[in-house]
């Protein structure tokens, strides 16, 4: 019903006022270009980081805690994980922009969906930081 | 949020059969998307059986046939018969493009022929494309310069900008490449769609413009824009051999040439 009112109220627009609609938003770039810099970044940290987890596939646990805790594996661990989760809230943003096309249920959605997000990405840096401290 | 099937009224029914003439020596299917406004009835699928012995090579030129001497209620957009025109863009098995420029002999099996997808259709096979037009309009597709053209003569550009336009000028605003477009299918009413992208790329491009950073600044939004997620549809299904996802692809790049 309340759809059907938004249409009757939409549809007095003419066509050319309905398409340009609230006008640009003037943004988006830097959530495509953010989009890209982060995939690039992932290849090398994602291959590097399988590499060295297969590497010490049966090693004991004190050997895992001892390769974290080097500052240097440490940080690009961080780094995996923030451009991980950061890439990762693009994309189901834009998921969620594609398919989501009432207005209060999108941001629900997207507020909801970057919460979960930000939580699970700031505890896998405090596992990191655990090891590493 | 999503619809997983269609509502009653709009499942598309099996229709009527329309069996070619006896002494018919090379027989071919056609499967036309039917619905009227006028009646209650849902959509339905006609068959078509024509010779095509008699017939021209085109699947326009079976729908003309169609139409003159079979079942003349069957509505269909045509006009030039020869690609420039736009008009005949509609989806036969299962691609858009131009029923001028598809030879019948090309499809395999009973030729199915629909509206362009996703478009509110007006009747049988006419789209009903006014929220296409107004977005190409949106997009002021026309030249737009604060120095005034020389006084001797026209605006001048070298061979190298002239260059740049080839790929976008040729554009016949068919739709065929928007309306194959999935994120226009979701969100039309506020994504521009790859015709009006490389429309609106064919001015950002063009040497003689001033406007560039208007152009983009109306771009630069997203969904306007960045809705393209480069799927390509478009590209794959241009009648006429554009490349509407590398117009949108240059759009993008310009954008965040801009940001410095």
């Amino acid at each position: 019903m309340a759809q059907n009112e938004k249409l009757s109220v939409t549809m007095r627009r003419t066509p050319l006022g309905r398409v340009k609609g609230l006008g640009s938003a003037k943004s988006g770039v830097h959530h495509w270009w953010a989009e890209r810099v982060t995939s690039v970044a992932l290849i090398p940290l994602t291959l590097w980081f399988v590499f060295s987890v297969l590497s010490m596939a049966g090693h004991p646990q004190a050997d895992i805690v001892h390769w974290v805790s080097h500052p240097l594996v440490a940080v690009l661990l961080i780094a995996l994980i923030v451009a991980s989760f950061h890439h990762t809230q693009l994309g189901l943003q834009m998921v969620l922009e594609d398919y989501v096309h009432e207005e209060g249920q999108r941001l629900i959605w997207l507020m909801v969906m970057r919460a979960i997000v930000w939580l699970l990405g700031l505890a896998a840096v405090l596992s990191v930081l655990k090891l590493a401290i | 949020m999503a619809e997983f099937t269609l509502p009653k009224n709009s499942k598309v029914v099996e229709g009527q059969r329309y069996k070619a003439p006896a002494g018919a020596t090379r027989v071919q299917e056609f499967r036309v998307y039917r619905w009227n406004p006028d009646d209650e009835k849902n959509p339905h699928v006609d068959i078509y059986e024509i010779d095509l012995d008699a017939c021209g090579p085109m699947v326009l030129d079976a729908l003309i046939k169609i139409k003159n001497e079979v079942d003349s209620t069957l509505t269909f957009r045509r006009s030039c018969r020869e690609g420039i025109c736009g008009s005949c863009a509609m989806n036969i098995d299962g691609t858009n493009t131009l029923a001028c420029l598809k030879p019948i002999e090309a499809v395999k099996g009973p030729v199915k022929i629909n509206p362009l997808p996703h478009m509110a259709v007006v009747k049988d096979l006419v789209p009903d494309l006014t929220q296409a037009y107004a977005q190409y309009r949106s997009i002021e597709p026309w030249l737009q310069s604060e120095t005034p053209p020389p006084p001797d003569g026209e605006r001048l550009q070298s061979v190298e900008e002239r260059a740049k336009l080839d790929g976008m000028w040729e554009c016949i605003l068919c739709f065929c490449c928007t309306t194959s477009c999935p994120s226009y299918w979701w969100n039309g009413d506020r994504y521009l769609g790859p015709a009006v992208l490389l429309a609106a790329y064919r001015w950002i491009a063009d040497s003689r413009d001033e406007h560039t950073g208007d152009r983009l600044d109306a771009l630069e939004d997203p969904f306007k824009l960045y809705r393209c997620h480069t799927i390509m549809n478009c590209t794959e299904t241009c009648p006429k051999g554009l490349n509407p996802a590398k117009a949108i692809g240059e759009i993008k790049k310009l954008m965040v040439q801009r940001q410095g």
